[in-house]
This record gives C-alpha cells, structure tokens and sequence, in this order.
C-alpha cells in the first residue's frame, strides 16, 4: 500500500513549468529521495503535497484518498508534516514555544476557555507540554528549552524545526533539505538523527537533499528531476548508473 | 488561588478604593482625565492585541470605535432627547422608541462592532501586510462618510448632542480592568502562543496546522468588541458626538501610544495610554499665546501633535521596539528586579 501518491501532478507559475507528470509513489515506511539540480521543482513538488500551492495538473493520494487542493492546515492535520528549504522558525519565541505551537493544531478547547483557564484547556496544554518536553529530551535540545529560537546556532535551528514538525504526529515527513548549510559533523549528526526518528516514529520520509552521498547512504528508493521532468526513479544503485542521471545531475 | 491571583486580586482593589477616592476628592476636570486615561487604556490594549500580538497592521479602530458609539448613544438616549436632535431627518423607527440602560446600550456597542468585525473580517484576512492596512484604514473612511450621509441613523454631520454622562469612574476603568485582564489572559493562553506564531511566520504556523486566519480573525473580532464599548464609553463621556471625533486622526493616536509603548507589550500600551492622555492635556498650553522671558509667542493650534509625531519619530529611531519592546510586567519579573537591587544593596 502507497502511503503516498501523485498522479501526473503538475503546475505551472504563469508560463513557467515548474514540474509536469510526476507519478510519485512512496509505500509506508520508507525513507524516500527526491534528488535535481536547483530549480529542477523539488521544492514545488513540496508546496504542492503540503497544499501551499494548488496544483494546475493531476491528483495528489494520502492513504489512497484524494487530497489535491485542501489547504496546508488541514493536510497538516491530516498527517503530512514538512520543514522548509530556508528555516521557518517561530524566531522570537523560545524552543518549547515552538514545539508547543507543533503540538496544538489539534486541539480542542475554544479561546474562551482558554482565556478563562477552563479544565478542558488546562487538560490538553499540560498534555502538550509533556509532550514537548519529551520530544525535546529525545533530540538532545531539552537544554535549549527557554532559549530564543532565532538566537540557537545553525544546526540547532534545524533540529528544532524537525522537532517542530514531528510535534504535529505526522505519518510523513518532508524535509527539504535538511543539510543544507551544515558541516560535515553535523550532516553525520543529522543522518543520525533522521534514521533515529525515522525508526522510532514510524515514520515515512521523503527527503529533497543535494548532497548525494547523504541521499544515496540514506535512502532505499530516489526520484531524479531535472527541469520538472522525472528523468530516473528507484533504488539508489540503479539510479546512480543511468545514463541520464549522469549527464543531467552528475554533469559528467 | 496562587499568589499572583492574590496580588492581581490586591491590585484590583487597591484601584477601586483608588476610583472611590478619585470620585470624592478630585474636581470635574482631574475625573474627566482619569475617565479619558482608562477609555485610552481599553482601546490600546485592544488595539495591540491585533496590531502588536497579531502582528497585522490595521488602520482601521476609528471605525469600530464609531459604531459602538453610535450604537450606544442611541441606545441611551429617550425618545424625546432622539426627536430633539434629529430636526432635518427623523431617526428610523425603532431606534426613535427604544431607549436602554447604560451598561446594556454599551454590550449593544460592543457587539455591534464586533459584528462588523465578523464581516469585514473576511475581505480583510484576504490580504496581508500592506494591503491589509489598506483595506481597514478604507473601512475607517467608509465608516466616516456613512455617519456623515446616514442622516436618518446617525443625524449626519450634525451628530449627536445631549447624551447623559453615564460613563463614571467606575464605568470607565471597570471597562479597562475587564479589558486588560481577558486580553492578558488570551495572550498568555496557548491561543496567545498560536497567535505569536503566526507573527512570527504565518506559514510556518499553517504547516504546524493552524488556522490562522480563524486565529486572527478571531482576535480582530475581539478587538471590534472592545472597540465598540470604548466607543460607547467615550459617547457618553464627551456627551456629543459626530463623525469628525472619529477620523483617522484617532486611529493615528491610538497608533502612536502602541508604537511608543512597545508593539506586543499590554504593559507598554497601558503606560503610553495613560501618558500620552496626561502629557496631551498639559501640553495644551503649547497652543496657548506664551510669554517666554518677555517674548511673545502665538499659540499654534495642533502643535501638540506635532511634539507627539516628534516623540513618535525618536521612539522609531532610538528604540525601534518602543519603550518596553515586547516585555511585560509580571509578579516573577517583579520579584527577580527586586531580588537584584537587594544584592546591589548588599555588595
Ligand atoms: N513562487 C514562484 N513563482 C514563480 N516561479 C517559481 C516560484 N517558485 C518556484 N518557481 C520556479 O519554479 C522552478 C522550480 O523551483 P523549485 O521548485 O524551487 O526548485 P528546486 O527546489 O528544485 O531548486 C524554478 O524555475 C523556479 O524559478
Ligand atoms: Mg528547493
């Protein structure tokens, strides 16, 4: 069973074909790589699955049910979670403020009885704390909890905006490159950390990454794009020999 | 009960016996300012939620702040006082027949505003940023050139004369406590969090599955309300109103006092109110003929405003955050200042 799917997915800003016929499918617990050069439309297959753009072609699947065109919230709540190319951090509120905002989408109590402290309000935001704090001990960042989270370096920032993410109890995560900016330690790290997460949340993953040794070591299937064109799909070993990987992306 | 209920508790008190004094001891003219300090404390706070918390500028309270006035004016007023004032078109039926008490015409004010919050809050939450404070600060205008054309509803530009000063000491700053205290509240609630966070990044909150605009739409309606009552408030304390009270000249005020006093602080925007209400009546002497060691300087109308867009200039340039940036006044600060000056004391 495909936990996700697209069926020839497609969009076009204006003129400009950002990504056309895109057959995606990506079964329950993998851990999925989406590969290209930039501008190759990695990231507008992401605005597009996490609903921030409406695609202008074919169909997007979540547990076989269609989900083209809802808004990012409700594929949020659905179960997609994602973290974005430049870090979108709530950059003046503290760590656990940001896992915190992670773990209320679903809430239930109305802004009257959270103003007026009522039972129901007081229930789900303990809840949500221990959550957080849970999740934040788990990623090594319980230390950072009250700290601003514009003001934690680099690498943190992206750990947190994972962490972030997870807070949202996804069945899918997507990462848009999630090394970018980082040294080769904490790219190591971050492996780490994604098989880590991966393992122990049931997680599916698709990941968009540049750096191809990160993406072959870590992934069991691939998706190679160039210029919106899917020009290869399936296990790293395969797709690492086509000819046309190897002229497009490799450049050699 | 914690301490801090008991201290927020103590505090409340301590104002009332404040009010009771205030009531017995002071002349028409310190109450008059008192009343204005605590109707300027309710639409600041109000006015910050939305446009410091939210982080969404919008130009339009001088509309809202209208209608609630409006609303609770006629709701006041008897039936006689409606025919004395509306000479050139008479006020429609019902409004003409229907006179409420004062705490029920300002509810009416507040939900009046609040549901033309509800309306334009659709059109309004369309947009962002810059559109958005255009579109609220075109609400303001067409709320302005209604009150001035409505002639059977709002008796035109020649207002609303004659209201009974009901709003009293305990009206003005019962209002305020209430304002201050379900807007401290909702802001330290996780929906205070939600909201934070969609200022800090809208989309980043969508991602975390938030509707966000349920959330600012949501804050906007209850700014409305507030405003609206506020409104009805100040009706009833200047006792005439027309549509020239509420250009965008008021909004500009209330804008000033959040900027100075820190956007996203309830603490700043209750200070500024207060000092800027204080410091505009003592400067009125500014616009009054001086003599300054035998100079003699003519009185220039709205230089008052010039000083305030002054201050308003410097906060921008030397502390771009206000006074109080986003801080707040909370008892656990209080302690650890104090805490602190202790140790200096000591060393
Ligand atoms: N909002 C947008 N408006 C117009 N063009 C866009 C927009 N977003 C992306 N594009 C264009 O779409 C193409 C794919 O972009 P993107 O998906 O960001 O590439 P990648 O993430 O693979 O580097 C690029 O040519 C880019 O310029
Ligand atoms: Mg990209």
């Amino acid at each position: 069973m495909m936990l996700l799917e697209t069926r020839n997915l497609g969009h076009s800003f204006g003129g400009l074909l950002a990504l056309e016929n895109l057959h995606l499918q990506v079964p329950e617990g993998a851990l999925y790589g989406l590969i290209g050069p930039n501008g190759a439309g990695k990231t507008t297959i992401f605005n597009l699955l996490s609903g921030f753009l409406k695609p202008t072609q074919g169909d997007i699947l979540f547990h076989g049910a269609k989900i083209t065109g809802l808004p990012p919230e409700q594929i949020t709540l659905l179960g997609i979670a994602r973290t974005f190319q430049n870090i979108r951090l709530f950059g003046e509120l503290t760590v656990l403020d940001n896992v915190l905002v992670g773990c209320q989408g679903r809430g239930r109590a109305s802004w009257w009885q959270a103003a007026l402290r009522f039972p129901v309000y007081l229930r789900e935001e303990r809840e949500y704390l221990a959550r957080s704090r849970a999740l934040l001990e788990e990623v090594g960042l319980a230390g950072a909890a009250d700290d601003i989270a514009g003001q934690l370096p680099y690498g943190h920032q992206r750990r947190l905006e994972i962490t972030r993410a997870l807070a949202t109890r996804p069945k899918l995560l997507l990462l848009d490159e999630p090394a970018a900016g980082l040294n080769p330690q904490e790219t190591q790290d971050l492996m780490d950390f994604l098989r880590t997460i991966h393992r122990e949340y049931h997680l599916t993953i698709l990941v968009i990454e540049h750096n191809l040794r990160l993406v072959m070591g870590l992934c069991q299937h691939l998706t190679v794009l160039d210029h919106g064109l899917t020009i290869a799909a399936g296990p790293p070993a395969e797709v690492r020999r086509h000819p046309r990987v190897i002229r497009a992306y490799l450049g050699k | 009960m914690t301490t801090k209920h008991w201290l927020n508790l103590g505090v409340v008190g301590l104002l009332a016996l404040f009010v009771w004094g205030a009531g017995r001891w002071l002349d028409e003219y310190q109450v008059r300012l008192l009343n204005n300090v605590a109707v300027f404390i309710t639409l600041a706070v109000s006015y910050n939620l939305i446009n410091g918390v939210c982080g969404q500028l919008h130009l339009g309270p001088n509309a809202f702040i209208t209608l609630g006035a409006y609303t609770a004016a006629l709701l006041t007023m008897t039936p006689a006082e409606k025919a004395a004032n509306f000479l050139i078109t008479p006020l429609y039926w019902p409004l003409s027949q229907i006179s409420l008490p004062f705490p029920l015409a300002l509810l009416a004010g507040g939900l009046v505003a609040a549901g033309a919050g509800f309306l334009t809050g659709f059109p309004v939450f369309r947009v962002r940023g810059d559109y958005l404070a255009i579109v609220t600060l075109g609400f303001g205008e067409v709320v302005r050139v209604l009150a001035n054309n409505l002639q059977g509803l709002t008796n035109g530009p020649l207002g609303l004369k004659g209201l009974y000063p009901c709003t009293n000491l305990w009206w003005s700053w019962g209002v305020a406590v209430a304002t201050v205290a379900l807007i401290t509240a909702l802001v330290n609630s996780g929906y205070g969090r939600a909201l934070k966070a969609i200022r800090d990044d809208e989309t980043a909150a969508r991602a975390m599955g938030l509707n966000t605009f349920r959330h600012l739409l949501l804050a906007y309606i209850l700014s409305a309300f507030f405003f609206g009552v506020g409104g009805g408030l100040l009706a009833h304390l200047i006792t005439t109103i027309s549509p020239s009270l509420f250009t965008f000249f008021l909004t500009f005020n209330l804008l000033i006092i959040i900027v100075v006093g820190g956007l996203g602080s309830t603490t700043g925007a209750v200070l500024a109110a207060a000092f800027f209400t204080l410091a505009g009546e003592w400067l009125r002497v500014v616009e009054e003929p001086l003599e300054v060691l035998g100079l003699h300087i003519p009185g220039i109308p709205g230089m008052r405003m010039v000083l305030f867009s002054l201050l308003l200039l410097l906060v921008i340039i030397y502390f771009r955050g206000g006074l109080l940036g986003r801080r707040e006044f909370t008892w656990a600060g209080l302690t650890r200042f104090c805490s602190r000056m202790g140790r200096h004391d000591a060393s």
